[in-house]
């Protein structure tokens, strides 16, 4: 069928340096230091300036901290969802895809709003304290749950495809007749065979997280995109060769990741 | 073909054969009554498959004794004991699901041992368990293999052997063959019946198939609307209809308009005795098999032959009597030759009871 088509060739090689093209630049960039030649400086510098480390620590276990309150808030919801009420599922469609018409500026704004109760309305309560505590800037709780909230729509999707390529109520009630209760089912039968769709919903997450600069920012938080931006201002070609590692980061991820999923057969046949 | 040789591994027979007892089960989906009061009682060890056409509640009913459905009223019983409440996994049923059911993320041998997993049973011990049970169904060769490497056919067997694996007291069959092809679907029907009775397990089995129900099982119930129209055996559910819906859904039944006379009916100019129920109304139909009508070449016959069908060993010829009544009938190959559509010929009845109901049109 592609053979029958001599375009091919021609689109793909205009894509590629569409996409290559401004990639290839920002390397050339952070390599050839005008007067000096081809230079690593660039790279080895990264390890060394304030705040590489604990922003990227911070923002991996943000990331870790969202996957694993998005997964266990959304599976059991979504397993649930297909067994007792399949005819629910376009409401909760919706419902998981409104962080997406949501401008993060807005929902940044919302948050701020919040988050000044405490001190003008709160302040003798222990709510007080709550709202302190999830703020703590070493490991800032309220960034998991505003991420939590901009993760569902591709966490649901993700999950949502998962579960349509398999017969969960067929395999539950397999599972039972062999003598599992319901959890054993859900551990032992379903998420194995949802094993693709996790991971990709929590590649889809890390990806957000990693890169999600807005909130972060505005809520006056130091997770990598921000210290990226940050250190922009007074090195440039630092901050474009973190970017371009960010991304080889990223790519290496998603190839583990995908690694994983490759070696689970996919579950759809069957 | 793989007709199977299974002598060196014969299964123990399980433990007791139960007994199996729905009681006045009712359940109502919305609007729709899917079991108005199903009695039925399934003897030890025998297989009994509950016939009816689709939305009878026929799955309902096997479904309530696996535990995934509960009654609105009414009981279950196995062995006397009431498990209307007892949860699914603790049912003590295997079950072969219509569409294939096996764990895409296991490979057949872990498929069977699931059950003795759950049950904490040692890995090397439901290993060798799971590994017999595959030989019992003629897969031996094939437990490393994943679902969707196995073929329909082998994977429905590998869903037997792992609904056999817990020694279940029950064993209940939802249409496992209707996803197979013909030729498939024979075979292990036979291997089905086969294992079923070596191992002498209570089972039950739900079908849409006349044909399935008929040459498997050793007492068919037909099911309407909820209800039960008959429970009796393959010969007798055919020969010997309890309702006219039995019979007309059960094998092939022409109708033929005749008038009752006391305790006899007037078909066909001859006057045969009435088999069964005797209607309330003198205007009534006769209810015939096909192999029970003589069709005989006759030139001043008043019947014509409307269209003939060959169906290999017999042709089925429909003919249409004089008042307008359609009537089909098998013949020999070699006796219909001379018939084809058109020819007149002549219709009777062999001398023998014949079963009537109130005239329908």
């Amino acid at each position: 069928m592609a053979r029958l088509n001599p375009w091919r060739w021609p689109v793909l090689g205009l894509a590629g340096l569409y996409f290559l093209t401004p990639l290839a630049a920002s390397v050339v960039f952070t390599l050839d230091v005008p007067g000096q030649g081809v230079t690593f400086d660039a790279y080895t510098q990264i390890f060394s300036t304030d705040g590489f480390g604990s922003s990227l620590l911070l923002s991996l276990e943000l990331a870790v901290a969202t996957i694993a309150v998005v997964l266990l808030l959304t599976v059991p919801a979504m397993v649930a969802l297909r067994l007792g009420a399949p005819r629910l599922r376009p409401v909760v469609e919706v419902v998981c895809s409104l962080p997406l018409v949501v401008p993060p500026i807005a929902f940044v704004a919302g948050i701020g709003t919040v988050l000044k109760w405490g001190p003008e309305h709160l302040s003798r309560t222990p709510l007080f304290q709550t709202l302190v505590a999830i703020q703590n800037p070493g490991f800032p709780v309220v960034l998991v749950l505003a991420y939590v909230v901009m993760a569902l729509p591709f966490v649901f999707r993700a999950l949502d495809a998962g579960l349509r390529s398999v017969d969960v109520p067929t395999l539950v009630e397999a599972a039972r007749s062999c003598g599992a209760g319901r959890r054993q089912a859900l551990v032992r039968v379903v998420l194995p065979n949802l094993r693709g769709a996790l991971l990709n919903a929590s590649f889809l997450t890390l990806a957000l997280v990693l890169g999600e600069f807005t909130v972060a920012q505005l809520l006056g938080f130091q997770p990598f995109a921000v210290w990226i931006v940050n250190v922009s201002g007074a090195q440039a070609q630092l901050s474009v060769a973190v970017s371009v590692l960010s991304l080889l980061v990223t790519w290496a991820l998603l190839l583990v990741l995908a690694g994983f999923g490759g070696r689970t057969r996919t579950a759809s046949r069957g | 073909m793989t007709v199977l040789d299974n002598t060196a591994t014969t299964p123990e027979p399980a433990t007791e054969a139960a007994t199996v007892e729905f009681r006045r089960l009712r359940r109502e989906f919305g609007p729709t009554v899917a079991l108005d009061g199903l009695d039925l009682t399934v003897r030890p060890g025998e297989l009994l498959a509950l016939l009816g056409p689709s939305g009878c509640g026929k799955t309902t009913a096997l479904r309530m004794l696996a535990g995934f459905e509960h009654p609105d009223s009414g009981e279950v019983l196995v062995d006397g004991d009431d498990v209307t409440r007892v949860p699914a996994h603790r049912r003590d049923a295997g079950m072969v699901f219509q569409s294939y059911s096996l764990f895409p993320h296991l490979d057949a041998l872990d498929n069977v041992a699931f059950g003795l997993r759950m049950r904490k049973v040692r890995t090397a011990q439901r290993r060798s368990r799971a590994a017999e049970l595959l030989d019992l169904v003629g897969l031996a060769d094939k437990g490393a293999r994943f679902p969707h490497q196995l073929s329909g056919g082998q994977q429905q067997r590998v869903a037997l052997a792992r609904a056999l694996a817990l020694r279940p007291r029950v064993l209940l069959l939802d249409e496992p063959l209707s996803a197979l092809d013909a030729k498939v679907r024979l075979t292990l029907r036979e291997e089905i019946r086969r294992l079923q009775q070596e191992l002498g397990i209570t089972t039950l089995f739900v079908t849409h198939d006349q044909e399935e129900a008929l040459s498997m099982a050793d007492r068919v119930a037909v099911m309407r609307a909820g209800r039960l129209e008959q429970c009796a055996a393959p010969a007798e559910l055919y020969g010997r209809p309890a309702t006219a819906f039995v019979a007309g859904f059960v094998g092939t039944t022409s109708r033929i308009p005749g008038r009752l006379d006391g305790a006899s009916v007037e078909v066909l100019g001859r006057r045969l005795p009435v088999d069964g129920r005797i209607p309330a109304g003198a205007e009534v139909d006769v209810l015939v098999r096909p192999e029970s009508v003589r069709v005989r070449a006759e030139d001043d016959g008043h019947a014509r032959v409307v269209a003939t069908s060959f169906l290999g060993a017999a042709v089925r010829i429909t003919v249409r009597l004089a008042d307008g009544a359609e009537v089909k009938a098998d013949l020999p190959a070699h006796e219909a030759a001379e018939l084809t559509a058109g020819a007149a010929v002549d219709v009777s009845l062999p001398d023998r009871p014949v079963l009537v109901t109130e005239r329908t049109s």
